[in-house]
């Protein structure tokens, strides 16, 4: 047993508190009878009510999951490709420089991928809209789910693929029904961590977003400028109650197969 | 320790007739700069159980990768029933393979692991169900159909994998280090329900191991590799009675291997006599040979510590030496006797324990006399 120590239970309460005061603050106003959103006058859900009128706000959500759901299933798909050729490949000349090409868009400041993104589509005369969001965010989700499904394959035993080529499989069908079955937990992390990225991400989108495409975070930075409205609160906290879901679930399945893989 | 069969004795290999079932015609497998198969050459026929046996490195697990499939010779072929098999997948051969870690599939029930290749063959979908049954009968899986892998024991794992290897009934069955990972009492059992399912199907097997005692229980004939070369193949038996050379006498068991040159043969000795001149100021040792090694040539001739008598008394024997008795190793039944007969020559002799250790009448530092016939080692001059 660990001894209980004041000066970890400090620091532990002013660490969490300086992460989520804020947020629990901002969850605590959406509750807010009061239009005034720094003055405290009674619990009410009005501003949720409200909030289901406002056809902005709920043609932004759409747009908003739409993205989301195309790109961080086109960004899964891509992104176990390119994981499990990166891990068959073996050896063979600029492998470092490929993985590295893989990895770089997660440390690439987000507002150079924006840029060069929106400079690309005008480039090619793509119009902006859904479509150029959802191929921005596939751009940069793909590593993340390239990451999590490398980690997966690295421990993967290869000779289940084999025995599966020699009864019978060709290295489809093996890749099919035994390796894909294996990875799943794993490049279904993939897809909801892709899928909350994509949920929560402004700077690349507001490059990449046109008049018609608007999604909930530039929607709600835009009407933040004009002054803070409970609504915005309401919004907000239902947005973080989403990424906490998809955050919760893809670290449960992962927990799952670790569990049953040490059985 | 061969197997006993229960008709004529089997050996395919002495009859000029019989068709091999694989041939090795001159293959070689090079990783780069390292070859693993130098200039191979083999023949294994149908109905055998046969042993690739050596250290780790020696080429045997990528012979049998050859045979799976997954490795493809660098030069040379391997014909199996006369067709060049190099070009053909693994899907496509008629071969099945007993990986070492098993390889089940840890998302199918057992009966869905031992499907699975039926499912992808050319068999009847009603028919899948009684196959898959037999299989479990066979293996005495039937408990456990609806498990997953994780939930059986180790050594039910191993039967599962067996089970699934054999239920395509393949002309040939490949097993890596099949029983590695069981423990040593289940992997005497495991032996011989192996030796029986063999027999049963008929399905010639090759199996890859580096416990020698496991490759003379279970095989027909025994390959001893060495530096992706074949040191001999043979029986167990005669891997074991008459080695072709050192290497092959000192890998397989317990040996003393005393150097030596031979002596001119004398007037009144047999043909097939030999005597080695080991030491200066000690006799000959008196061996014999079916062909003889050209005299003052060297040799080395091996003899088994069991076929070395320690008695306290001077014997008659063709070979006699006095020695002391430097360490005495007790394993139960047996015990192994290290005697020293000239300066830093220690030969071991074994002695089976039939009384009590408190009536054994011999001990350390004891003074003893090792005997021989000439008939109980051989004369190695490899």
């Amino acid at each position: 047993m660990r001894r209980f120590s004041w000066f970890n239970a400090t620091s532990l309460t002013f660490g969490f508190a300086f992460l989520y005061l804020p947020m629990l603050i901002l969850i605590i106003y959406s509750f807010n009878e009061s239009r005034l959103v720094t003055v405290w006058a009674g619990f009410s859900t009005k501003w949720y009510g409200e909030l289901f009128q406002n056809e902005q706000f709920l043609d932004a959500a759409w747009v908003t999951l739409k993205v989301a759901f195309w790109s961080s299933t086109v960004a899964t798909v891509l992104g176990t490709l390119a994981a499990y050729i990166m891990v068959r490949a073996g050896r063979f000349r600029g492998r470092g420089l490929f993985s590295g090409m893989i990895y770089a868009p997660l440390v690439m400041p987000e507002v150079i991928t924006g840029l060069s993104l929106l400079l690309f589509f005008i480039a090619i005369g793509l119009d902006r809209g859904v479509l150029t969001i959802v191929l921005a965010h596939t751009t940069f989700s793909m590593c993340y789910v390239s990451v999590v499904v490398t980690s997966r394959l690295v421990s993967f035993d290869r000779s289940l693929e084999e025995a599966a080529l020699d009864l019978g499989c060709t290295p489809f069908d093996a890749f099919r029904s035994v390796t894909l079955p294996i990875i799943m937990p794993a490049v279904i992390s993939g897809w909801l961590l892709a899928f909350t990225l994509s949920l929560d991400d402004l700077v690349i989108a507001s490059f990449t977003s046109g008049p018609s495409s608007t999604t909930l975070p530039i929607k709600i930075f835009s009407a933040v400028r004009l002054g803070v409205t409970p609504e915005i609160n309401a919004l907000s906290t239902i947005m973080i109650g989403l990424v906490t879901l998809g955050v919760i679930s893809a670290s449960l399945v992962s927990r799952a197969t670790a569990k049953k893989e040490r059985a | 320790m061969a197997q006993p069969k229960p008709n004529a004795i089997f050996a395919p290999w002495h009859d000029p007739a019989e068709k091999p079932l694989i041939q090795f015609k001159n293959v070689t497998k090079r990783f780069g700069d390292f070859t693993a198969i130098d200039d191979l050459t083999l023949d294994i026929y149908a109905k055998e159980f046969f042993a690739l046996l050596g250290p780790s490195g020696c080429g045997k697990t990528t012979l049998m990768r050859m045979l799976g499939g997954f490795e493809t010779p660098t030069e040379g072929t391997i014909l199996l029933d006369g067709v060049d098999i190099g070009p053909v997948p693994p899907n496509e051969r008629p071969v099945n393979m007993m990986f070492q870690s098993y390889a089940l599939f840890p998302h199918l029930t057992v009966w869905d692991n031992i499907a699975f290749g039926l499912k992808r063959s050319d068999m009847p979908k009603d028919q899948i169900g009684d196959r898959v049954e037999r299989m479990l009968k066979l293996t005495q899986l039937g408990k456990f159909a609806k498990r997953k892998p994780h939930q059986i024991s180790g050594g039910q794992r191993q039967r599962v994998a067996l089970a699934r290897s054999l239920a395509k009934a393949p002309k040939l069955l490949l097993l890596d280090e099949p029983l590695g990972a069981l423990d040593k009492k289940l992997r005497h059992e495991t032996q011989f329900e192996l030796m029986d399912i063999q027999e049963t199907t008929g399905t010639t097997f090759v199996i890859v191991t580096h416990d020698q005692e496991e490759a003379m229980t279970v095989a027909s004939r025994v390959a001893v590799m060495t530096e992706g070369k074949l040191a001999q193949v043979a029986t167990p038996d005669q891997i074991y009675e008459a080695p072709n050379s050192a290497y092959v006498a000192d890998f397989i068991g317990d040996v003393n291997l005393i150097e030596g040159t031979v002596e001119a043969k004398a007037p009144d000795a047999r043909a097939t006599d030999v005597a080695i001149k080991w030491s200066a100021t000690e006799p000959a040792i008196m061996a014999s040979a079916e062909i003889r090694p050209p005299a003052a040539s060297s040799v080395t001739f091996a003899i088994r510590p069991e076929k070395v008598t320690i008695t306290a008394q001077k014997p008659e024997a063709a070979n006699v030496m006095e020695g002391k008795i430097l360490d005495i190793a007790y394993l139960g039944n047996l015990s192994t006797y290290h005697v020293e007969v000239a300066p830093g020559v220690i030969i071991k002799a074994q002695a089976t324990n039939s009384r009590r250790i408190s009536r054994r009448n011999l001990t350390w530092e004891d003074h003893v006399y090792l005997s021989w016939t000439d008939t109980a080692g051989v004369v190695l001059t490899a």
